[in-house]
């Protein structure tokens, strides 16, 4: 075919001007040849020869500009064309090019966060290579920097590896100390990723001589602009982290935000700085764990074969560690989302959207085909006389073809200026308070790329549904009956199919956001093991204020009776943590008769909280039996704990028998049972039933502490008073007061993404479904008005004339809903991870589901219904 | 009525001299039509270039390389079978524009 002849011209234009160059300059010769053989002197010869010729650049341009004029004459005529077709049909080309732009907007969203969050979540070379070690048959990412030492020491696998953790710290560079988030790395961390410095240099594994021996300090690019205005001088400036003197050696390279892909830190230190930096440091402690261990495959390792060598070293520290790395055992996962404990989920999760995403376009496609098929249709007299005058069934494909184009185009384009609009939003969102978490999806190149491709591969799909139709179409016929007459004779058309199958998928969405907003608005009221609401929470750390030792346990008996005699007060408490908080702490519990503490011998594995006496009023936590803690519950007495119930049944099969037990805790401490609380929820809304332990802060005390204070007072009144009293105590200490319900954001996050994301997913769906279903019952009613007119005139009732015009629709409706909540319910199974008690089997989702889509049947059927019984005969008659 | 402008007239000189010569270079078909028209017409080297290029691409004439009587390397144009309909096309429009054109000119 020329045409193609004709671009791979436009490609290769050195070459076919090479062989033009040739040709006119054999021209030339040939003329001055013939001009000797005449007489003339040699160089008039010559001269003539390039008088008669011209300027030889200006003809070798004309003749390349002839190539692309050619092809895009072709393609401008075809689109301008189209482009007429479309403008004479405003209501069809708007519809179309909305319904792709929301398919297209929605798919590309969902496809950059499956790019920034799955496909190529951080910003290092190699990162192909680049994998977290996971620890024992739960998955856990966490690990202690003994083990780490041995790994990194004895593997071949790994060229190297890292160690890092997450933490605050109080940086004071000014004179005023304002909080920070860093990550604390080992010394290799920045050469075993490969990142090179922006500014002054990094710290090294050389710069480690044992504790606290590198205080060293690399700004993040951001907050380096942001708090050091760029200033390059900043290189060697000393500067104090909680009080100890630290030196700025370097900013790292913008576009490097650490190892986590939620988690934006504002420097780098050293772990080796654990304790300045933390004011608490185990890092010498195997049983520790808490920390991420990364790091790139040697070229030619796979994961099979590192993993087999990680376990090889693993079976020699458990034999080495009996006690505290009993039957450890090593996996790989791919890095960015704290291993698989986010990186399950959200994997799961955004796969499920894309998933989702990918009905959208499907069932946006659909309706699209069968507004084109239907255009097709009304066409078909236009398409039969230009076929009868000569044209080819491929130049009118063609066109078709170019139609959809544009339109498929038209609809990327805005689909993606939407979806670019909705993922600045998402990536400049903070849904932690006081926490540098967002989630960056800013689109790149490869999803502008996608969004492009879809945009062709879905309008290429759409516009050839009705090809067939056209080149089947005989002209003589269609001329002699005319266009009309086609709809209602065939028991199915493929216009039925698409759209029953559209119906099915919108509502495959509509279930699904219905069972993800029904999950979610029962989490919200499910018992959570304690009530939020009145409750405000003070976090403090006395360690930061200077207290330590005995002035701890001291200090804050007399800030929880400071905040008790503010009068609106019912109860206060404090400990270690609060449920449903950002991080938790769970320790092995043994039997009691046990003198074997290796882990792999305890009965259980409890959450771990020491809470004050008072602490369960406070909270709002139900004591079931025996008792809360008193003050007399202290160092001197023995040890005591109350548990919640599932602990009471795991280890001692029962409440009753667990009221007055002992059992015992790594180490070998003695722990008896005072009382048992009801069950709660921990880590997340999701989780199954955990066992749970409270301790008597008292004999396990901490420095950083949260105080639960539960009044009758407005939060703001409350915090204002909680703050002015606590000030009167001490002026220098650190506080952090919201309500418990500010605090639950963050357990909640997930869930409410989810719900967000699939509400949205729900609505376009609905959207769809109303577009597909009054598309084809007004087309259905355009066909048809003449026959209902004639109908009506002949004395049929209104509900007759209903039933005629769109009975059709309805059943095609029924039949797709039907299908669709069964397809839904299966996919919803996916959803439970995410979002608590996410069940399908719902009566109220059910009855939803039926309800919206009855609904949206009628919203989408009400204007061609009124059109139907409308339908005049006098000047449906009088027309022809 | 068909394009009837200059360029289609050039078609229809360079086409219907290739139908008459069987395979010619663009130099021959310069020659040839001054001659054949009795030096009443001489094409522009400018424009038969892109002319014979633009034919080519639409499919109307095919070339390759060969030598020339004196030995000289040259590109040797012929017409294919588009073309062919194509110069029947054009020699019809031509009769029309000669027609039509007359008979203005005999209009009294």
């Amino acid at each position: 075919m020329s045409i193609y002849r004709r671009i791979a011209n436009l490609f290769s234009r050195a070459s076919v001007e090479r062989e033009i160059d040739a040709e006119l300059q054999s021209h030339i010769e040939m003329r001055i040849e013939d001009n000797l053989a005449a007489g003339m002197s040699a160089e008039a010869a010559r001269r003539d020869a390039l008088l008669r010729f011209g300027n030889r650049a200006v003809m070798k341009e004309k003749v390349t500009a002839m190539d692309t004029a050619l092809v895009l004459e072709g393609i401008l005529f075809d689109v301008r064309y189209a482009w007429r077709q479309l403008r004479k049909s405003p209501g069809f080309a708007v519809t179309s090019v909305v319904t792709l732009a929301l398919a297209i907007g929605a798919n590309a969203v969902v496809f950059s966060l499956l790019n920034a969050l799955v496909l190529h979540p951080l910003n290092v070379p190699d990162a192909q290579s680049l994998y977290v070690i996971e620890r024992g048959s739960d998955h856990s990412p966490s690990q202690s920097y003994p083990d780490y030492r041995d790994l990194r020491d004895r593997n071949r696998s790994f060229s190297s590896l890292a160690f890092y953790d997450i933490a605050p710290a109080g940086l004071n560079s000014d004179g005023n100390p304002a909080p920070v988030w860093l990550y604390e790395t080992s010394g290799n961390y920045f050469d075993a990723l490969g990142i090179q410095p922006y500014l002054g240099r990094f710290f090294h594994s050389s710069d480690e001589h044992g504790p606290d021996s590198a205080p060293y300090i690399v700004l993040s690019y951001a907050y380096w602009q942001s708090h050091f205005q760029g200033d390059p001088k900043v290189v060697g400036r000393a500067v104090q982290v909680n009080k100890f003197p630290f030196t700025i050696l370097g900013v790292a390279p913008p576009k490097f935000r650490g190892t986590e892909v939620f988690y934006a830190p504002d420097l780098w230190v050293p772990v080796v700085n654990q304790k300045q930096v933390e004011g608490w440091s185990e890092l010498e402690s195997r049983a520790t764990r808490g920390m991420l261990v990364v790091g790139h495959l040697k070229s030619g390792v796979t994961p099979a074969q590192a993993t087999a060598d990680l376990n090889a070293i693993g079976a020699a520290l458990a034999k080495q560690y009996p006690k505290d790395d009993d039957a450890i055992s090593f996996t790989l996962t791919r890095p960015g989302l704290y291993g698989d404990m986010l990186g399950g989920p959200v994997r799961a999760f955004v796969a499920a959207l894309m998933l989702l995403a990918g009905l959208i376009l499907l069932a946006a496609c659909a309706n699209l085909g069968s507004l084109f098929a239907a255009r097709a249709a009304d066409r078909s007299r236009e398409v039969a006389l230009r076929l009868a005058l000569g044209s080819s069934r491929k130049r009118i494909v063609r066109q078709l073809l170019t139609e959809a184009t544009l339109v498929s185009l038209a609809g990327g384009a805005l689909g993606m200026m939407g979806g670019v609009l909705l993922l600045r939003w998402i990536s400049a969102w903070q849904p932690v308070p006081n926490m540098p978490i967002n989630v960056p999806v800013n689109p790149d190149a490869r999803t502008y790329l996608v969004a492009l491709l879809l945009a062709l591969v879905s309008g290429l799909f759409f516009g050839m549904v009705p090809v067939r139709q056209v080149l089947r179409s005989d002209a003589y016929q269609v001329i002699k009956t005319g266009a009309s007459g086609v709809a209602g004779n065939r028991r199915f058309t493929l216009r039925d199919l698409l759209l029953a199958g559209q119906i099915a998928v919108c509502a495959v969405l509509v279930t699904s956001s219905l069972v993800a907003a029904r999950g979610m608005v029962r989490s919200l009221h499910s018992n959570f093991g304690f009530v939020p609401q009145n409750t405000m929470q003070v976090s403090t750390d006395l360690d930061m204020a200077g207290y330590s030792g005995d002035q701890v346990p001291l200090m804050q008996r007399r800030m929880l009776d400071a905040v008790s005699a503010i009068p609106g007060v019912t109860a206060a408490g404090y400990a270690s943590r609060i449920p449903l908080n950002l991080g938790w702490g769970d320790s092995t519990v043994f039997a009691d008769s046990t003198t074997d503490y290796r882990s792999s011998k305890g009965i259980a594995d409890a959450m771990e909280y020491a809470v004050s006496p008072g602490y369960f009023q406070a909270a709002g936590t139900t004591l079931l039996a025996g008792r809360s803690f008193t003050w007399h519950d202290d160092q001197n007495s023995p040890h005591t704990a109350v548990v919640n119930q599932e602990f009471a049944r795991k280890v001692f099969g029962s409440e009753q028998q667990a009221l007055g037990g002992h059992f015992k805790m790594w180490g070998g401490t003695r722990v008896e049972v005072v009382g048992i609380v009801e069950d709660g929820k921990y880590k997340t809304l999701s989780e199954d039933p955990q066992p749970a332990m409270f301790l008597s802060i008292l004999q396990s005390p901490t420095s950083s502490m949260w105080l639960l204070v539960r009044s009758n007072r407005g939060p703001a009144e409350a915090a204002a008073a909680i703050d002015r009293t606590l000030r009167r105590l001490d002026s220098g200490l650190p506080l952090t007061i919201t309500t418990w319900y500010k605090a639950l954001d963050t357990a909640l996050f997930a869930a409410r993404a989810a719900t967000i994301a699939l509400g949205v997913l729900g609505c376009l769906g609905a959207m769809l479904a109303i577009t597909g279903i009054f598309g084809m019952a007004a087309y259905t009613v355009s066909k048809r008005l003449r026959e209902l007119g004639i109908r009506i005139a002949l004395g049929a009732q209104r509900g007759e004339v209903l039933r005629a015009a769109l009975g059709r629709v309805f059943r095609l409706l029924a039949f797709g809903s039907a299908a669709g909540v069964v397809l839904g319910l299966a996919a919803t199974k996916v959803l439970s991870f995410i979002v608590y008690q996410a069940t399908p089997r719902d009566p109220v989702v059910l009855a939803g589901v039926i309800a919206a889509m009855l609904a949206l049947g009628l919203l989408a059927a009400w204007i061609p219904a009124q059109r139907a019984l409308a339908a005049d005969p006098l000047i449906l008659l009088r027309e022809e | 009525m068909a394009k009837n402008d200059l360029q289609g007239t050039l078609d229809l000189l360079v086409l219907k001299t290739l139908s008459q010569m069987g395979s010619l270079h663009g130099y021959g078909i310069v020659l040839h039509i001054q001659r054949a028209s009795e030096e009443l017409l001489s094409v522009e080297e400018g424009s038969l270039y892109p002319a014979l290029h633009r034919m080519e691409q639409s499919g109307w004439i095919s070339s390759e390389w060969a030598l020339t009587e004196t030995n000289r390397n040259a590109k040797y144009y012929k017409l294919t079978a588009a073309g062919r309909r194509q110069l029947h096309e054009a020699e019809k429009n031509f009769e029309h524009l000669v027609k039509g054109v007359r008979a203005i000119l005999r209009y009294a």
